[in-house]
């Protein structure tokens, strides 16, 4: 039974790309069949952190519209053999999508795959309202900051009513994942702790994802967090929180990065 | 303890414990006026109707206005009637 999960968060630059790119690669890992879905109409990015962006020929739009068989859109990862990608329009703007049509799209996606990860724009307009509107699951990505913890709180009672599922009355599963968490600032009172956070947005856990120089060196060299540094401390963190998405019991840790005395050493040295 | 110390030097506090509660407050009324997304105007739009079944007005001279105290909040509304108005509630009828 296929799995669409929207990765949403209302605010802007919280780590949406990189999350669905990092858990769709962890989840096709463990041998589930993953498309990823640009919904970024105008601003497709996900093409770009998946490192796809020479490879677009027709997109979303073009298939919600019938332009292109979705076969003709999706891009095969070429790293995994079960991650596929199916890229947002850069010329088209978010009034192309309507719901008949994305609809008609996720069903088929549905078909073809065990998850359908559906990479949400920021904000609470047409682009972002379609991206959640078909979800059974949605990852809520949330920076330990109070605009982006408001935001999340928006984003949530979005799902709890806009969507089809809450429409018939039924639940989407939401999970929070925290991004660009600094245990070390957050012991000193200097950020929010993951307990604030989750009383405040009263929604489970998935994952914990720490602040981490992976992350930006992964969406230079277009490659998923999880497979340019899979040691890395926010790699792991992405292979947890794909686990617990499987119905695994993972137990909730901060992963630190793994530093030996002479990478200590040599990282003083260089900065 | 060290940590206490430096900060007690620095004379910075913990932030956080400000920003849980910012958002705890703001949060919780934001979440009510959820589901409701206008009420000054529906309100303001009822006033009018009523009103003006006696008086004539000036819709723009219409002003409510809701301010959030913390035990009590104050609904204020702002009507100004021209003082005319009973001859020209005459001329109406």
């Amino acid at each position: 039974m296929a799995k669409v999960l929207v990765v949403t968060s209302g605010k802007g630059g919280v780590g949406k790309t990189t999350t669905t790119a990092a858990l769709g690669a962890a989840l096709a890992q463990r041998g589930e069949k993953v498309v990823v879905v640009d919904f970024d109409v105008g601003l497709r990015n996900l093409d770009l952190v998946m490192g796809a962006e020479r490879r677009v020929v027709f997109d979303l739009i073009n298939v919600v519209q019938g332009v292109a068989k979705l076969p003709q859109a999706l891009i095969k990862d070429k790293r995994l053999e079960n991650l596929w990608l199916l890229p947002a329009s850069q010329t088209r703007d978010k009034d192309a999508l309507t719901e008949e049509g994305v609809g008609k799209v996720i069903d088929d996606l549905r078909a073809r795959f065990d998850w359908v990860i559906c990479d949400s724009p920021a904000g609470i307009e047409r682009g972002a309202s379609m991206a959640m509107r078909f979800a059974d699951e949605a990852v809520i990505v949330t920076n330990p900051e109070v605009s982006s913890v408001r935001d999340s709180d928006r984003i949530i009672g979005m799902l709890d009513s806009k969507t089809v599922r809450a429409e018939k009355g039924e639940r989407v599963e939401k999970h929070i994942l925290i991004t660009r968490y600094d245990p070390s600032r957050a012991a000193r009172g200097e950020m929010l702790t993951i307990e604030d956070i989750l009383e405040i947005l009263a929604t489970p856990l998935l994952g914990i994802i720490p602040e981490s120089q992976d992350v930006l060196r992964a969406s230079n060299v277009g490659t998923p967090v999880t497979l340019a540094n899979a040691d890395g401390a926010p790699a792991r963190a992405y292979i947890d929180a794909a686990r617990r998405l499987c119905g695994d019991t993972v137990p909730m840790q901060v992963p630190t990065e793994r530093k030996g005395f002479m990478d200590r050493l040599l990282r003083r040295r260089a900065a | 303890m060290s940590m206490g110390l430096l900060r007690l030097l620095r004379g910075n506090k913990a932030s956080a414990p400000v920003a849980r509660e910012r958002l705890q407050i703001l949060l919780a009324h934001e979440r009510g006026m959820r589901g409701q997304p206008d009420l000054l105007g529906v309100l303001r739009e009822e006033i009018l109707a009523v009103v003006s079944k006696h008086v004539m007005l000036d819709p723009t001279k219409v002003i409510v206005r809701l301010e959030r105290g913390d035990e009590v909040s104050t609904l204020e509304v702002d009507i100004e009637v021209p003082n005319d108005f009973e001859r020209k509630k005459a001329a109406v009828a």
